[in-house]
C-alpha cells in the first residue's frame, strides 16, 4: 500500500489516490487497527480495481460509523473551473451532451461554479443528438455551441451529427473527455472509453483538433477552436480534454497562473479582385444570366445583397436551398430548370456544381453506370465564387466531382457580393439597359405563370387519404402564418411544398438540410433550433418525417425537458421512401417482380407491420401529441388545436398519416 | 369503374413487338400514334378494372413515386387525373431510360398496365384550388 500512498502525481490523481489509499490508510485512521484479513482485502481490491468498485473497507466502516473528517481532496481551484471561466468569455449560451466519466470534472464545474449558465446545460439521450442540436441552433441563431462528448464510444455515437455539420459548413464545438495517462487512469471501462488520439475519429471532418496538455494550451486552444469554427467557410472543430488536465489544480508555470486570450473574429476571404472584375464583365455582357445560390447567404444581410445583385441584372435566380438565400416571393426566384437557357451561370456556394450544371440518370444503362448528360449550353460562362475550396480534405468526398468553370473564386460569397454588385454596376454598358428591363418583364411573367401552375398541382388529390404532402404542408402554413413562424427541418421530402408555396423572406423561415444528408439530423436539429427561435421569440415548426425521427426519438424528451415549444408535423408515410424505389429500380432492371413481404414497399423498406403510434412515443416523453390522422378534413382543427399548446411554451407532435412523397 | 380496353386482341402483339425491336427503346411520336390508333380499336373481350388497377397501382410500386392517386411529386409525374392514353402510358412503362426504371411483361402483365390505367381515369378531377383556403 505504501507505493499507492507515493503522491507521484498528487494533483492529477487524487480521486484514485484517494479510492486506493482508503482501503489501507483511511481505515487505520478510522480505527487505528488494520488487521491481516482487512489487509488482504484491500490488496485485492487494489490490484483488480474495477470502474464500479464493490464497497471498500473505508465505504463499511462508513456504514458502522462516522467517518474522519476528510479536507482537502482537491487542494486549490480544478482546472476545470478555469475552463469554465475560458468558455464564458466566447458568449456561448448552450451546451447539449449526454453525462458521462470522462469529462465529469468540467461537467461540474459548469454546473456548480459556473451556476450553470453561459452555457447552460442541455440534457440529452445520445451524443448524436446533441451535435444535431448545435446544428440546428446555429442555423437559427448564427451562434455556435458547444458539445460534450465521453471518450471514444461518445465520439463516435456523435460522428455522424458530426459530418452533417462539416458538409453543411456549420460551425461547432465538441469537446471529448479522455483519459491519455495510461499509466494512472482506471482500468476496464475507461480505458476502453480512452484513445491516443481521439480527436482522429473526427479529424477528417473536422476545421481543426486539439489535445492541449497544460490550462494555457487549453484557454489558447480554445479561442483558437471558436475562431477556426467561426472563420468563413465556417465548420466544426475540436477539443480533447484530458481527465487529468480537467482535476488538475492551477498553479503558476513559469511565474505565471494560465491566462484568456482576447478573441477577435477573422475577416471572411474575400474574392480576388481581378476575378470579380472578370465575372462582373461577363456578368453585365450576358444576355441571360442566371445565379445558383446554395449557401451563399451566410447572415441575414447576405439575402439582401443577392437581391441587389439579382436585381441590377434583372437575373434570374435559383434558391438550390442549403440556406434561405433568396425570398422565393421575389419574381426573379425561379426553378432549377432556367439554366437551360442561360449563357453565363453564376454559382454562389455551391455544394455540387457538376450537379448543378449536369443531369445524372440511374436507369441502369452503361454496365450500370447511368446516363449523364449537360443541362447547359455548350457556350455558357460559368463562374464560381465557393469559400469551401479552401478547406478541402481527401477521404470524405463532400467536394463533389470537379466541374470546369470560366472564373473561380475560392472566397466567401457573401463577403464577395458588395465588391462584385459594384464591379457590374460600373460593367453594365448604357446600351444593354433596355435588354436588361426587358428580361426583368419576361421574368416576372414566367413567375406568376408558375405560381400558378404550382397552386394547381397541390390542389389533385387534396382530399385523398393518406393525406397528400402537399395538404399537409399547406394546412400547416395555414396554421401559423399569422405567427413569426420558422420552418426549422423539413424531412423526408415533401415534394419541396413550403419551398414552392410558403412565403420564405426572413432568414430564419427555411433552414436548409442536414448537409451530409445523414438521416436523424431532422428531430434534433429541429429542437436545437426551437431552442434558438425560443430565445428570439418565433413560433417553430417541424415537418418531422417517421424514418429520421426513429434514429433518437429520445431527443423529444430533451425538448419537453427544457420547455422547448416546437410544432412537430409528422409527415409518416409509413416507409424509407427514398429507398423503397432503389430496390423496386433493382428488381425491375433483373426483370424481378419484387418482394414485399406483406407490406406496401419492397422488404425492409417499410416502417409498417406494426405501425408506430408517435402520438404515444411523444406524449411518454411529455410533448402534447395527437394522431394517427388519416382524414385530410380532420387535419386543420389538430393543428389549430396543436398551435395553442406550442404558443403556451411546449412541445406538440401531430402524427398525420401521408402520402409517400 | 371499367372501360372497354382489352389489351389481349390480335392487335396487342403487333404493338409489343414494334417496341421490342430496339433494346433502347426511342420514344417517337409516330409510334405512339401507331399504338394509340390499334389501341383505340380495340373492343373489349375482357374489361379493364379501376379497382383492380388500384391495387396493382400499390402492388406494383407506382405510388411510391407518383402517389396513392397518381398526383405525382418531386419524384413522379402526375399520372392522374386525366391519363395520358393507355398506349403511351404502356410504352413508357416498357421503355423508360429515365429515372423510372422500366417495367417489363414479366413484372407487369399488360392486363395490370390496363387495370392501371382504368383505375387511373377513375379517379376525380382536381378542386380548383381558388376554393380552396390553404392555398390562397
Amino acid at each position: 500500500m505504501q507505493e499507492e500512498q507515493k503522491p507521484v502525481k498528487p494533483a492529477r490523481r487524487k480521486f484514485l489516490n484517494n479510492m486506493l489509499a482508503s482501503s489501507a490508510a483511511g481505515v487505520a485512521g478510522a480505527t487505528g487497527v488494520m488487521t491481516s484479513t482487512d489487509s488482504k482485502a484491500a490488496e485485492t481490491q487494489s490490484a483488480r480495481a474495477p470502474t464500479a468498485l464493490p464497497p471498500s473497507i473505508k465505504a463499511m466502516e462508513n456504514e458502522k460509523g462516522m467517518p474522519a473528517p476528510d479536507f482537502g481532496r482537491v487542494g486549490g481551484v480544478a482546472g476545470s473551473d478555469f475552463m469554465v471561466d475560458v468558455i464564458k468569455t466566447l458568449d456561448i449560451k448552450y451546451l447539449p451532451s449526454n453525462c458521462a466519466s470522462s469529462f465529469r470534472s468540467i461537467h461540474e464545474s459548469l454546473i456548480d461554479y459556473g451556476g450553470n449558465v453561459m452555457p447552460e446545460y442541455i440534457s440529452c439521450m445520445h451524443e448524436e443528438s446533441a451535435a444535431a442540436i448545435a446544428h440546428g441552433y446555429f442555423k437559427a441563431s448564427g451562434k455556435p455551441l458547444i458539445t460534450l462528448c465521453h471518450g471514444t464510444v461518445g465520439l463516435m455515437h456523435a460522428t455522424m451529427a458530426v459530418y452533417n455539420a462539416w458538409c453543411d459548413r456549420v460551425p461547432m464545438i465538441i469537446m471529448g473527455g479522455n483519459d491519455a495517462d495510461a499509466a494512472f487512469r482506471p482500468p476496464m471501462v475507461p480505458t476502453y472509453h480512452a484513445a491516443q488520439d481521439i480527436n482522429g475519429i473526427v479529424r477528417e471532418y473536422t476545421k481543426w483538433d486539439d489535445a492541449p496538455v497544460s490550462l494555457q494550451h487549453f484557454s489558447q486552444s480554445m479561442v483558437r477552436a471558436y475562431k477556426v469554427a467561426m472563420t468563413p467557410p465556417y465548420g466544426p472543430v475540436a477539443i480533447s480534454l484530458d481527465m487529468g488536465l480537467q482535476s488538475e489544480i492551477i498553479r503558476e508555470k513559469g511565474g505565471r497562473l494560465p491566462s484568456i486570450p482576447r478573441y477577435v473574429p477573422s475577416s471572411p476571404p474575400q474574392g480576388d479582385s481581378g476575378a470579380v472584375k472578370e465575372a462582373a464583365r461577363m456578368l453585365a455582357n450576358a444576355k441571360n444570366p442566371v445565379i445558383v445560390a446554395d449557401r451563399s447567404a451566410r447572415t441575414p444581410a447576405g439575402i439582401g445583397l443577392l437581391v441587389q445583385l439579382a436585381e441590377l441584372l434583372q437575373a434570374r435566380v435559383v434558391d438550390q436551398g442549403s440556406r434561405m438565400n433568396f425570398p422565393n416571393t421575389h419574381y426573379l426566384s425561379s426553378p432549377a430548370g432556367v439554366i437551360a437557357g442561360a449563357d453565363v451561370i453564376l454559382g454562389l456556394e455551391l455544394s455540387d456544381f457538376w450537379g448543378t450544371v449536369n443531369q445524372y440518370t440511374d436507369n441502369g444503362l452503361n454496365d450500370s453506370a447511368g446516363t449523364q448528360a449537360s443541362r447547359i449550353k455548350p457556350e455558357a460562362l460559368l463562374i464560381s465564387i465557393n469559400a469551401s475550396e479552401l478547406i478541402t480534405k481527401s477521404n470524405y468526398q463532400d467536394f463533389q466531382r470537379p466541374q470546369v468553370v470560366d472564373v473561380q473564386m475560392p472566397a466567401d460569397a457573401e463577403a464577395t457580393l458588395p465588391a462584385l454588385i459594384e464591379a457590374v454596376r460600373q460593367a453594365i454598358p448604357n446600351s444593354a439597359k433596355d435588354a436588361i428591363a426587358k428580361r426583368g418583364e419576361n421574368a416576372k411573367k414566367a413567375y406568376f405563370e408558375e405560381k400558378i401552375k404550382t397552386q394547381q398541382a397541390a390542389a389533385v388529390a387534396w382530399n385523398a387519404s393518406p393525406i397528400s404532402t402537399a395538404r399537409l404542408c399547406m394546412e400547416t402554413f395555414q396554421a401559423i402564418k399569422h405567427l413569426d413562424w420558422s420552418l426549422v427541418a423539413s424531412e423526408g421530402n415533401v415534394s419541396n411544398w413550403p419551398n414552392r408555396l410558403w412565403p420564405f423572406e426572413k432568414h430564419y423561415q427555411w433552414l436548409g438540410r442536414s448537409g451530409g444528408f445523414g438521416v436523424g439530423y431532422g428531430a434534433p436539429a429541429s429542437v436545437g433550433a426551437a431552442l434558438a427561435n425560443r430565445d428570439a421569440g418565433r413560433f417553430s415548426v417541424s415537418i418531422q418525417s417517421d424514418g429520421d425521427l426513429m434514429f433518437a426519438p429520445g431527443v423529444l424528451w430533451t425538448a419537453a425537458k427544457h420547455k422547448i415549444p416546437l410544432l412537430s408535423v409528422m409527415h409518416n408515410n409509413r416507409g424509407w421512401h427514398q429507398e423503397v424505389m432503389h430496390v423496386q429500380r433493382m428488381a425491375n432492371f433483373r426483370n424481378r417482380k419484387v418482394n414485399l413481404g406483406g407490406d406496401m414497399g419492397p422488404v425492409g423498406t417499410s416502417i409498417q407491420n406494426p405501425d408506430i403510434e408517435y402520438h404515444k412515443l411523444a406524449e411518454s416523453m411529455g410533448w402534447w401529441a395527437k394522431g394517427p390522422i388519416k382524414d385530410p378534413s380532420k387535419l386543420a382543427s389538430a393543428l389549430r388545436e396543436a398551435v395553442e399548446v406550442v404558443k403556451s411554451g411546449h412541445p406538440a407532435l401531430l402524427n398525420v398519416w401521408t402520402q409517400p412523397r | 369503374m371499367t372501360s372497354t380496353f382489352n389489351p389481349h386482341t390480335a392487335l396487342q402483339p403487333l404493338y409489343l413487338n414494334a417496341l421490342r425491336q430496339s433494346q433502347v427503346f426511342k420514344w417517337s411520336a409516330s409510334l405512339v400514334l401507331l399504338a394509340a390508333v390499334c389501341f383505340s380499336g380495340s373492343q373489349s373481350a375482357w374489361a379493364a378494372s379501376a379497382e383492380k388497377g388500384k391495387e396493382a397501382f400499390i402492388r406494383n410500386g407506382c405510388w411510391q413515386c407518383h402517389g396513392t392517386e397518381g398526383q405525382g411529386g418531386a419524384a413522379g409525374l402526375k399520372l392522374a387525373p386525366s391519363p395520358k392514353p393507355l398506349a403511351y402510358i404502356s410504352a413508357f412503362i416498357r421503355n423508360s431510360n429515365g429515372p423510372m426504371p422500366p417495367y417489363t411483361e414479366k413484372v407487369l402483365p399488360e392486363s395490370d398496365v390496363a387495370d392501371i390505367h382504368a383505375y387511373l381515369q377513375s379517379l376525380p378531377p382536381a378542386p380548383d384550388p381558388k376554393t380552396i383556403p390553404a392555398l390562397n
